[in-house]
């Protein structure tokens, strides 16, 4: 006979004090499945994804690649006849796992360029040209122009522990 | 003249600039004053941000709304994913005392205003529905050519719907409106409304899955003889015009409505910036 894992509500109230208020309203129809976009080209399935949060399997969840597979699209969250939040219970799952370290690298490089730059691309000298050619300042009014607001931007980085948790990635 | 702090971001400014020289042109044809919002960041991004760490994302989010505070204007923004961003955190500022003051303690310390929680956050196709008008799209049009176009609502435009109020989420007609109004015929395809694929840090993550999203969105598009593909968010751009450079296959030209309506009012071609374009427009 299998084993059956014990639930952990434990797990399951982090992740409704992380934002996920509404996890245990899920009665697990599957509209969320069948509405999935992401679901449609992977094996990501939203069901099962909020079934193991409500039962607090803390680690068939965090470390798993599914968690990340979601566009945040918002079709399920609309059509849930439960009114389950569930990008937000996403949301919540996400922020926790980062905070165990588990970030893909090209995710963490994003972060990184907003924190220590201000924006999530660079600007390029072919970009600058470019903006000239079309009548438009050619550094754009932002922080790349400011830097005494960039400093403030870097400040809340490092305020929120921001720059700390994404050189913890693994 | 309604007057708008005008919201950059990132992929507009530094990708696709056409799309902020069409704006400008656009607005301004229309009546609209857009005001720069100076030291303004990345709103920051939905996807990896809010994922990552909420309160940071929050406080960055804030910090952009307390620019505009400063200059006494609302927020106006021609991208879907600066939209969710700056409304839904505008929102929960606007409305929940308790986690303002948690906000604007972070602010404080980084030297920034306190945020009062009186800014409101507008897209760019809502404002032209309701406060500009179709009917004034309408009267500046000159050609809008009769093309097909398969319009592109993305996500974070009217969803969650609960808070943004903006149309229905499941059959919006307001975009189509719009872009009906230039001139363009919006064709029905199958599967309308459904994402891009690039959204929630797929795109970065694993592109390969976006990609198949984004193809089978192109493939309904083509199906219903679209001839070009009308968006309202540089990131949707970005995935339909770097995405078919990619598959090799569709060659539907992708336009951000900015655009299409500068085509339309007749603004110099040489201002839309289609150069950058990795699949040819040639309309």
């Amino acid at each position: 006979m299998a084993e059956a894992k014990e639930p952990n509500p434990e797990f399951t109230r982090k992740v409704v004090e992380a934002g996920g208020k509404t996890v245990n309203l899920c009665f697990q129809c599957g509209t969320c499945t069948g509405s999935c976009p992401s679901g449609r080209q992977t094996a990501f399935r939203v069901r099962k994804l909020v079934r193991r949060a409500q039962l607090g399997f803390e680690e068939d969840v965090l470390p798993s690649d599914d968690l990340w597979l979601c566009t945040t699209c918002f079709t399920c969250y609309e059509r849930c006849p439960r009114g389950v939040e569930i990008v937000d219970i996403i949301m919540a799952l996400r922020n926790m796992a980062v905070r165990k370290g588990y970030m893909a690298e090209p995710h963490r490089k994003v972060a990184e360029l907003i924190s220590k730059t201000g924006h999530l691309v660079s600007l390029r000298d072919e970009d600058k040209a470019l903006r000239g050619r079309l009548g438009l300042q050619n550094t754009p009014p932002t922080v790349f122009s400011d830097p005494k607001a960039l400093e403030q931007v870097k400040k809340i980085g490092e305020i929120c522990g921001f720059d700390k948790l994404i050189a913890g990635g693994k | 003249m309604a007057k708008y702090g005008f919201f950059l971001g990132c992929i507009m400014p530094l990708r696709y600039p056409g799309i902020e020289s069409s704006t400008r042109e656009v607005m301004d044809a229309l009546g609209v004053e857009l005001v720069d919002m100076q030291g303004a960041s990345c709103c920051p991004a939905p996807g990896v941000m809010r994922s990552f760490d909420q309160t940071y994302w929050m406080s960055v989010a804030a910090r952009n709304l307390v620019i505009a505070q400063k200059m006494g204007v609302d927020v106006l923004t021609i991208c879907n994913g600066c939209f969710d961003t700056l409304f839904e955190v505008a929102h929960k500022l606007n409305h929940d005392p308790e986690m303002r003051k948690k906000v604007n303690k972070i602010l404080k310390e980084a030297g920034v205003d306190e945020y009062q929680g009186n800014v409101n956050v507008r897209h760019f196709v809502e404002l032209l529905y309701k406060d500009v008008g179709v009917e004034a799209v309408r009267a500046k049009a000159k050609s809008g050519k009769g093309m097909k176009a398969a319009v592109h609502y993305g996500c974070h435009f009217l969803k969650p719907s609960n808070i943004k109020k903006i149309d229905d989420a499941e059959r919006p007609h307001i975009f189509d409106d719009i872009v009906e109004a230039a001139g363009v015929t919006s064709v029905p395809f199958k599967d309308k409304g459904t994402c891009c694929g690039a959204g929630g840090g797929v795109r970065a993550r694993t592109p390969d899955v976006a990609l198949k999203m984004t193809k089978e969105n192109l493939m309904n598009m083509q199906a219903a003889g679209a001839e070009v593909i009308v968006d309202c968010c540089p990131f949707c751009h970005l995935q339909y015009d770097a995405g078919q450079a990619q598959l090799k296959e569709f060659g539907i030209p992708v336009l951000h409505l900015s655009q299409l309506l500068g085509m339309a009012f007749g603004l110099d071609k040489a201002k839309l910036g289609l150069e950058v374009h990795q699949t040819k427009v040639n309309l």
